[in-house]
C-alpha cells in the first residue's frame, strides 16, 4: 500500500476498462452491459462535441450560476492565525450544491441517447433535488430512490423533489438507506433498461460513470485554479473536501492531481468513532471490496457482506467511495482522513458564527480539517476547500442536536 | 467441463425432455434445514440445484430472494457454510450437478484462488456470479474454467446478435437464458416470445439453454420446457420456503415437505412439456 507509483501524470485515468489501478471496472448484471457500453460511446463523443460542450456552458453559466465564487474567509483565516482560507463556493449553485453540475451534463447525455425516463437514487436529499430540477427543465418523468429512513430524516428535500414533479420511492428494502436506494435503483434499471437513463449522483458506479462524473465535476478544481492564480498569482499549498462518494471532492482535487507541490486531503465521516461500526471511514478503516458496480473500498465483514455505516450527514452515508479515490489512497498521492460527528458540528457552528454562511454537513467535515491543519500552517500558504453544498438541508439536524425546537 | 453436468444434461436429453433446475438460498432459514431441502430436491425430480450463495446487496434479486438471503445471514450462513453444504450433499448425491449462484464480493473476499480449489473439492460443478459480465472475465470465469469448474452465464433480452457471441465464448456447462429484463421474482412473459430467443441461442452454441425467472407453476414449467434444454425455479421454491416459516422465522415440519410436493408439480410439468408439445 501506499507506494507511489512512477508516474507521468496521475489524471490520465480510467484505463480503457475503465480501472483505476486495481479499482473501478463494469461488475453490472449481463442486462445492463449493452446499455453501459451505449452510454460510454455517447459519452465519448459527446466529450468531444463542440455543440454538447456549448450547451454545458451555458447551462452552467445561465441556469447554475457558474463560475461559483473563490473567497477568501478573512475572518476564519484570522481566527485560526495560520495558512490563508480560501472557499470554492459550491453552495451558491442553484440547488444549493456542486450536484447540479453532474445533473446537467448527464441530462444532456441521456436526451442524446434518447432516453424517455430518469431514475436517481438519493441520501440527504441534494442529489434527489437536483435530479428532480434537471429533470423539470428538460421535461424528463423522473423516479427517485430514498431509503426510508432518509425519507423521515430529510422531509423538506422529499417534498422539494415532489414539488418539482419527481416521484419518491421510499426504499425498505434491507436497511433503508442509501446503498438500499442504489440497489433498488439498479433493480428499476434492470427492468426498464429500454427507456431509462440512471442518473448516479457520485463519482462511483460501473464506468463510466466515475470517469463522466468526475469530468462534469472537474469545473470545480479548474474554476478554482484559475481564480485562485488571478488572486494570489499561485497555487494552493493544500486541497481539502470532504468524500462520501467522493463526486465534489474529485471535483476540485482533479485538476491539481499533477502539481506535486499541492497536498490533497480528502476527509471521510468518522461518525461516533472508528472503533465501532459507526462511521462512514471507508478508507481509513475499509477494505478493498466489489459493489455497486465498482471495485473500491467497502465497509464489510469477514464474510464480504456489506456494513451500514453511520454518519450525522445522510450525503456522506455510504459504506463505499469512488474508486479513483481508493486509487488516490493507495498509490498516496491524496490521504484520507476521518472527522467525527461532534468535530463536524463545531465546525458547522463556528462557520455559520464567524462568516455568516451556514454550511451543508457534508463540507462541515472539511471545515473541521481545515479548522486542524490552517493553524499548523505559516501565514504565507494557502488552503483551498470545496464548500460543496449550503446547510438549510441541515437545520433541523442540527436543531435536535442542540436541542433547539425547531 | 465437469464429467457431472455434461451426463446429466446429455441423459435428460436422450430421455427426450427439458431439465429441472432448482434455485435456493443456502442457510434459508438455518444450515440444517437448507441441507435438509438440498438433499430432498433431486428425490422430488430436479435435475441440477443452484445454490444461491446469500449476499447483503443482491442487486439483481426481487423481494423474495433478497429476504432469504436476509434470513440466511441472520441465521450464520457465511461461503465457507455454503461450501460445507455442497460437500456434506455430496456425500449423499454424487451424480446431481451443483451450481453455486450469487454475487462477487463474498467471493473476492475469500479469495478466488482458495474459493475454487475448496468448490472443486467439495464437488461443485459450475458458478453463476450475476456481477461479472464477459468484461470481466480475468476475475473469476477464466481461473474458474482452468481448474475445471463450469462458468455459466447468463444472457438476457438484451444481450442481441452482435454481443451473443461476447457472452458465449468463455460459457460452459449451460447458458442461462433470462426471460426478461428485470429482477427474480417477476411476472413471466409470453412462452412463444421465448422459443423464439431461445432458437437465437442454440444458433450460436452447442451447449444446453436453460430458461428462468418468472416460472412459477407445473404449467409454466410445460410452457417454457417446449422449447429450453431445462426450465431455472427460484422464487417459488423461496416463496414456499418462506410460507413455511413459524412466526419467528424457525423452519417447521412443512419447510422441507412443502419444497418437495412443488418440485414434484414442476417436475411433473417439465416431463409433459415434450410430450404436449409433440402433440
Amino acid at each position: 500500500m501506499n507506494q507511489s507509483p512512477n508516474l507521468n501524470s496521475y489524471r490520465e485515468g480510467p484505463d480503457e476498462d475503465g480501472r483505476f489501478g486495481i479499482f473501478g471496472g463494469r461488475f453490472v448484471a449481463e442486462t445492463l452491459m449493452p446499455l453501459i457500453l451505449e452510454l460510454q460511446d455517447e459519452w465519448d463523443k459527446a466529450k468531444t462535441d463542440p455543440a454538447f460542450q456549448a450547451e454545458l456552458k451555458d447551462l452552467g453559466a445561465h441556469y447554475i450560476g457558474r463560475p461559483s465564487p473563490l473567497y477568501y474567509a478573512e475572518r476564519l483565516t484570522q481566527h485560526l492565525g495560520g495558512a490563508k482560507i480560501y472557499f470554492k463556493r459550491e453552495e451558491l449553485n442553484h440547488t444549493g450544491s456542486h450536484k447540479i453540475n453532474n445533473c446537467i451534463g448527464q441530462i444532456l447525455l441521456a436526451k442524446r441517447m434518447g432516453k424517455t425516463r430518469i431514475i436517481a437514487e438519493t441520501g440527504a436529499g441534494q442529489h434527489g433535488v437536483a435530479s428532480a430540477t434537471v429533470a423539470a427543465r428538460f421535461g424528463f418523468p423522473c423516479v427517485v430512490y430514498m431509503g426510508a429512513t432518509d425519507v423521515e430524516r430529510q422531509a423538506p428535500n422529499v417534498f422539494r423533489m415532489k414539488l418539482l414533479g419527481a416521484e419518491v420511492k421510499p426504499v425498505t428494502a434491507g436497511s433503508g438507506t442509501l446503498k438500499d436506494a442504489m440497489n433498488e435503483a439498479l433493480r428499476d434499471w434492470v427492468t426498464n433498461v429500454d427507456d431509462t437513463y440512471y442518473l448516479i449522483g457520485t463519482a462511483a458506479g460501473p464506468h463510466p460513470y466515475p470517469e463522466m462524473v468526475r469530468d462534469f465535476q472537474a469545473v470545480i478544481g479548474a474554476e478554482a485554479r484559475e481564480q485562485l492564480l488571478a488572486a494570489e498569482g499561485r497555487l494552493p499549498d493544500m486541497v481539502i473536501a470532504a468524500v462520501g462518494g467522493g463526486s465534489n471532492a474529485i471535483g476540485i482535487f482533479h485538476p491539481f492531481l499533477d502539481d506535486k507541490n499541492v497536498q490533497i486531503v480528502g476527509v471521510e465521516a468518522g461518525g461516533k468513532g472508528l472503533d465501532g461500526d459507526l462511521h462512514c471511514a471507508s478508507l481509513t478503516a475499509g477494505s478493498p471490496g466489489v459493489l455497486h458496480g465498482n471495485r473500491t473500498y467497502l465497509l464489510q465483514d469477514a464474510d464480504g457482506q456489506i456494513k451500514e455505516g453511520h454518519s450525522i450527514s445522510a450525503g456522506l452515508d455510504y459504506p463505499g467511495i469512488g474508486p479513483e479515490h481508493a486509487w488516490l489512497h493507495q498509490i498516496g498521492r491524496a490521504e484520507y482522513v476521518p472527522i467525527m460527528d461532534d468535530e463536524a458540528l463545531e465546525a458547522f457552528q463556528l462557520l455559520t458564527k464567524l462568516e455568516g454562511i451556514i454550511p451543508a454537513l457534508e463540507p462541515s467535515h472539511a471545515i473541521a480539517e481545515v479548522i486542524k491543519r490552517a493553524p499548523k500552517m505559516g501565514k504565507d500558504q494557502i488552503i483551498l476547500m470545496n464548500l460543496s453544498g449550503r446547510g438549510d438541508k441541515d437545520i433541523f439536524t442540527v436543531g435536535k442536536i442542540l436541542g433547539m425546537e425547531l | 467441463m465437469t464429467a457431472r453436468m455434461d451426463k446429466r444434461f446429455a441423459d435428460i436429453a436422450a430421455e427426450g425432455r427439458p431439465a429441472l433446475v432448482t434455485y435456493f438460498m443456502a442457510g434459508d432459514p438455518d444450515y440444517a434445514s437448507s441441507l435438509e431441502i438440498m438433499k430432498a430436491l433431486p428425490k422430488a425430480g430436479s435435475d441440477v440445484i443452484e445454490l444461491g450463495m446469500p449476499f447483503s446487496d443482491p442487486m439483481a434479486d426481487g423481494p423474495a430472494i433478497q429476504l432469504a438471503g436476509q434470513r440466511a445471514l441472520a441465521g450464520g450462513q457465511t461461503l465457507a457454510k455454503t461450501i460445507q453444504m455442497a460437500r456434506d450433499f455430496r456425500r449423499h448425491d454424487d451424480a446431481t450437478p451443483i451450481v453455486l449462484m450469487g454475487y462477487y464480493n463474498p467471493i473476492y473476499i475469500y479469495g478466488v484462488d482458495r474459493f475454487l480449489d475448496e468448490a472443486l473439492e467439495a464437488g461443485i460443478d459450475g458458478l453463476i456470479v450475476v456481477d461479472l459480465p464477459p468484461e470481466m472475465d480475468d476475475e473469476l470465469c477464466i481461473p474458474a474454467l482452468a481448474k475445471g469448474i463450469n462458468f455459466i452465464r447468463l444472457a438476457t433480452p438484451t444481450t442481441d446478435e452482435k454481443r451473443l457471441p461476447t457472452v458465449l465464448k468463455n460459457t460452459s456447462g449451460f447458458v442461462y437464458y433470462v426471460s426478461m429484463n428485470g429482477i427474480t421474482g417477476s411476472a413471466l412473459p409470453d412462452p412463444s416470445l421465448i422459443g423464439g430467443a431461445v432458437g437465437r441461442i442454440k444458433a450460436h452454441t452447442t451447449l444446453p439453454v436453460c430458461v428462468g425467472f418468472g416460472v412459477k407453476t407445473a404449467e409454466h414449467a410445460r410452457a417454457i420446457g417446449a422449447s429450453a434444454d431445462g426450465v431455472v425455479v427460484g422464487t417459488a421454491i423461496v416463496n414456499q420456503i418462506a410460507s413455511s416459516l413459524t412466526a419467528d422465522g424457525k423452519a417447521s415440519a412443512a419447510t422441507v415437505a412443502g419444497v418437495e410436493t412443488l418440485v414434484m408439480s414442476l417436475a411433473s410439468g417439465v416431463r409433459a412439456s415434450r410430450l404436449a408439445a409433440a402433440e
